[in-house]
């Protein structure tokens, strides 16, 4: 079995230049003249870079060398609508292109997979758009118990006759996976340990790691688990927000990590964060920062190769006001791809640069 | 069989269905006078053209000649809707950011922390505007006028989330519904004018230094002539001439601005000139392949899943010959044997829109507030003025997924839990809540389906379950005084397949029929 790939959606577009922050560089300190992180509420990395410090429960895991920094993620003629470019990051499609299979969908296709517990991906959140697609069985739970409920309402629906009336078969076929996902999961996810560490009641976020704590030490071999943490678009007055919610996600990743190092889990998961877009490098009047383009991510994991890897935007040399992507996303998802599942897939891209990230 | 089977008839037929056996209640009628359509054509016809069927409908239906009742329907179709515009329809984008600006303003000022309850307009308007829709497609007296708005929109998309001006959303769901069926040459030539869509496909940044390829893409992909039937050459000749048609940023209405427009000559699809945007919507209406598009969406929407090539050709021809009338095309559709078809019924699937506003239609349930209405909508994939991107809503087969179909199971099960009809005698009535506000915070987190607890489920007029309420239930006046066998036949488009409760009361057979996986077919 290979590694099962948590994804961690920043709803609303993270700013990245807040999140790791080129603390050295003086024109950061001229584009976000009010909020800006002061150099001494940076934890340093090295000479040029450091972590806002609410994302300091992090340093844990850059310490046991299993946080990966990629910088600059991003990719060419970006849009800036969260829901056009949230979509070209699901379905791992150009900026000109519509697609509606989603990119771990994608990297499956043409490789039936065992029917096994007959569900191959859980969301927790409610945006399922990455793992949507023929090739994959997902389900959407918040809440295991209520799933569990919900499925056995709706009954099976085997044995039943469709007429050959294609929309009812495709019905009772819906029916079937509910119900062969339902099976595959009770008795493991009734079977499953509470995490040795409670999650955070702030956001929803920390009900869905508790969910994905629960699935992976049920050992439930699944491909991907999904979960989100919404509230990035700050537009005004950032600095309150945008500190709550980088000092949640840290201190549960933290979470997440020794959980799952104490269920012996810790090798087997690949956690990933991604983002619609970061924000603009000029602040607004507002104290806030506009859509914008490219933006640090992390990528955590008993076999991730931890370090900063990729080169941090020019702050100098922008475009429309943006920085400059330095690794396409694309190239992200075909390493995690491979690195989790040994699937090939380059989603499109004609030469995907090859991400020493993963053991 | 007659079509009203009296209380024993059901029961056999009913016992019959429990045992398992063939007795089948939506067997092909017997031959009748030829003049009356029967109740199952009379069903079908309703059931594909306007949202939930209640016995009373058929029953108006069902002793007509058919192509009277086709007539009928498209006779003369509200060009207007019957609910009144909310307040700031007339508002152009600037006052809209002026209003913004000052919501900001004071949630700023609020600080320390606190949220202030400064509302901000254009989250506002656009909730107003999908409530608006959701009450019109309850009230309206001419459903499939609402229906083809939705198809429209589905068509020439625009979304709340991108245009981000709910006024021009709006007066573009008039455009829609004022050609809803009438003609499509008009309706084309309209939208590319449209403000909502020169904003939402970027027509208003397209200028003759720099054209925007956006419009002029999805034009030929999805408006017109579809994948395959033409050239990027033709992409961005077409965008070349589109460039100058803007949006004015004071009045939000659309203006030609002669200066930004390339006057130069293009070719597109084999012919050059020196084109505007006219000139390339005329190529492309003379392309066969744009009435193709429309035919077959319409017949994915009203027919079947799969469209029939020869029967599209046919149409698309008589389209073309009738300078894009949609009166005539859709009583061509309606009248096709296809759709007539028996072995065509039940073979569609129940939008969002069919089966919330269809069974909040068939209960007859009062519903005041419809915020929770459309939050269901979204769970369920099709919010208005908010469809998911440019391509629409893919439906067929695509509205259900593991999450939908759970997720519209306890949508029904909250109707039914909540569905008897207050007894005339002052019985509990649920206290109003004049309170928008604290509703409308509520509302905040979008709908989740975990919290289903969120949800806000449509206000019951009592809590008394469908299912447990004993022979004393009431149905709503849409359904009471209705047998078990016309409530069967009424709400189910084919026999059903989950067992029905035989000896149970009208409410539980209703409850039993709205959970029956048949149920979400059409």
């Amino acid at each position: 079995m290979g590694r099962t790939l948590l994804l961690v959606e920043l709803k609303g577009g993270n700013d990245g230049l807040n999140t790791l922050v080129p603390y050295a560089d003086p024109k950061y300190r001229e584009l976000r003249p009010a909020i800006g992180v002061p150099r001494e509420r940076v934890v340093q990395l090295d000479e040029r870079v450091g972590l806002h410090e609410k994302l300091l429960p992090l340093m844990e895991s850059w310490k046991a060398g299993d946080l990966a920094i990629l910088q600059g993620v991003g990719y060419p003629y970006p849009n800036r609508s969260h829901f056009r470019s949230i979509e070209i990051w699901d379905t791992a499609s150009a900026a000109s292109q519509t697609l509606s299979e989603g990119w771990v969908a994608q990297a499956f296709n043409g490789t039936p997979r065992a029917k096994g517990i007959g569900v191959d991906c859980v969301v927790a959140d409610t945006n399922a758009l990455p793992s949507t697609g023929p090739s994959l069985r997902t389900i959407v739970m918040q809440d295991a118990e209520n799933f569990l409920d919900q499925a056995g309402a709706i009954g099976a629906g085997s044995g039943m006759s469709d007429d050959g009336n294609p929309a009812l078969a495709h019905l009772l076929a819906v029916r079937n996976e509910i119900n062969a996902a339902a099976a595959g999961l009770r008795d493991r996810l009734r079977a499953a340990p509470a995490p040795a560490e409670a999650y955070g009641q702030e956001f929803l976020l920390g009900r869905q790691l508790d969910l994905a704590t629960r699935l992976l030490a049920a050992k439930v071999p699944v491909v991907a688990i999904k979960v989100a943490l919404g509230g990035f678009d700050t537009h005004a007055n950032q600095a309150p927000t945008h500190e709550r919610l980088l000092s949640f996600l840290a201190t549960n990743l933290a979470i997440l990590r020794r959980n799952l190092i104490a269920a012996g889990r810790w090798q087997e998961v690949v956690v990933a964060t991604y983002s619609e877009f970061g924000r603009r490098a000029r602040q607004n009047a507002s104290a806030g920062t506009d859509h914008g383009t490219s933006a640090p991510h992390f990528v955590l994991g008993g076999r991730v190769k931890g370090g900063l890897h990729g080169v941090y935007p020019s702050l100098t040399d922008l475009q429309d006001s943006d920085l400059l992507h330095t690794v396409d996303f694309r190239s992200v998802f075909a390493t995690l791809a491979r690195g989790c599942w040994g699937q090939s897939c380059d989603f499109g891209l004609r030469q995907p640069q090859r991400l020493d990230l993963l053991v | 069989m007659s079509t009203r089977l009296g209380r024993r008839g059901f029961m056999e037929a009913a016992a019959a269905f429990s045992a398992g056996m063939s007795a089948n209640l939506w067997m092909a009628p017997p031959a009748r006078a030829a003049s009356a359509m029967g109740f199952d054509d009379a069903r079908h016809l309703l059931a594909r053209t306007s949202f939930g069927v209640t016995p009373a409908e058929i029953r108006a239906l069902e002793s007509i000649d058919y192509p009277v009742a086709v007539d009928r329907l498209l006779d003369s179709p509200r060009r207007v809707a019957i609910s009144s515009a909310p307040a700031w329809v007339g508002q152009g984008p600037a006052e809209l950011r002026r209003r913004e600006r000052a919501a900001e303003a004071q949630r700023k000022q609020a600080a320390d922390g606190k949220q202030s309850d400064a509302v901000r307009p254009v989250q506002e308007q656009g909730r107003e505007l999908k409530n608006w829709w959701v009450a019109e497609m309850i009230a309206t007296d001419q459903p499939l006028v609402e229906r083809m708005t939705l198809f429209w929109h589905g068509h020439f998309t625009s979304s709340l989330m991108k245009v981000r001006y709910p006024a021009s959303l709006f007066r573009q769901n008039a455009l829609f519904r004022r050609e809803a069926l009438g003609n499509y040459a008009t309706l084309l030539k309209s939208v590319a004018r449209d403000p909502a869509m020169l904003i939402y496909l970027d027509g208003m940044r397209s200028v003759a230094r720099q054209p925007n390829e956006n419009f002029a893409r999805e034009l030929l992909e999805l408006f017109t002539l579809g994948e395959g039937h033409y050239s990027e050459a033709d992409v961005r000749a077409a965008a070349r001439s589109f460039t100058g048609w803007s949006v004015d940023r004071e009045s939000g209405q659309f203006m030609e601005r002669a200066g930004q427009h390339d006057d130069g000559e293009k070719t597109f699809l084999g012919k050059t000139g020196r084109f505007n945007g006219d000139d390339i919507l005329e190529i492309l209406l003379s392309h066969p392949r744009t009435a193709e598009t429309i035919v077959e969406k319409l017949w994915r929407e009203f027919v079947s899943l799969k469209a029939d090539p020869a029967e599209v050709a046919r149409l698309a021809a008589l389209f073309r010959e009738s300078g894009y009338e949609m009166k005539p095309l859709m009583r061509a559709l309606l009248l096709s044997p296809a759709f007539r078809d028996p072995a065509n019924r039940g073979t569609l699937i129940k939008s969002p829109v069919d089966l919330i506003v269809g069974t909040v239609h068939v209960l007859g349930l009062p519903v005041p507030e419809k915020t929770g209405l459309v939050r269901m909508l979204q769970g369920l994939g099709q919010t208005p003025f908010d469809p998911p991107n440019v391509k629409g809503w893919a439906g067929g087969v695509n509205w259900i997924s593991t999450y939908t179909l759970l997720l519209r199971q306890q949508f029904l099960r909250r109707m039914i839990e909540a569905t008897t009809v207050a007894p005339m005698e002052g019985g509990m009535q649920m206290a109003s809540r004049p309170n928008r506000r604290a509703d409308r915070r509520e509302q905040l987190p979008p709908v989740d389906g975990g919290g289903m607890q969120m949800m806000e489920p449509p206000r019951p007029v009592e809590g008394r379950s469908l299912r447990n309420a004993g022979e004393e239930v009431r149905l709503g006046s849409t359904l009471a005084g209705a047998d078990g066998n016309l409530l069967l036949r009424t709400l189910l488009p084919r026999q059903p397949i989950d067992g029905v409760n035989a000896n149970g009361t009208a409410g539980a057979i209703v409850a039993s029929a709205l959970l029956d996986t048949t149920y979400q077919l059409k």
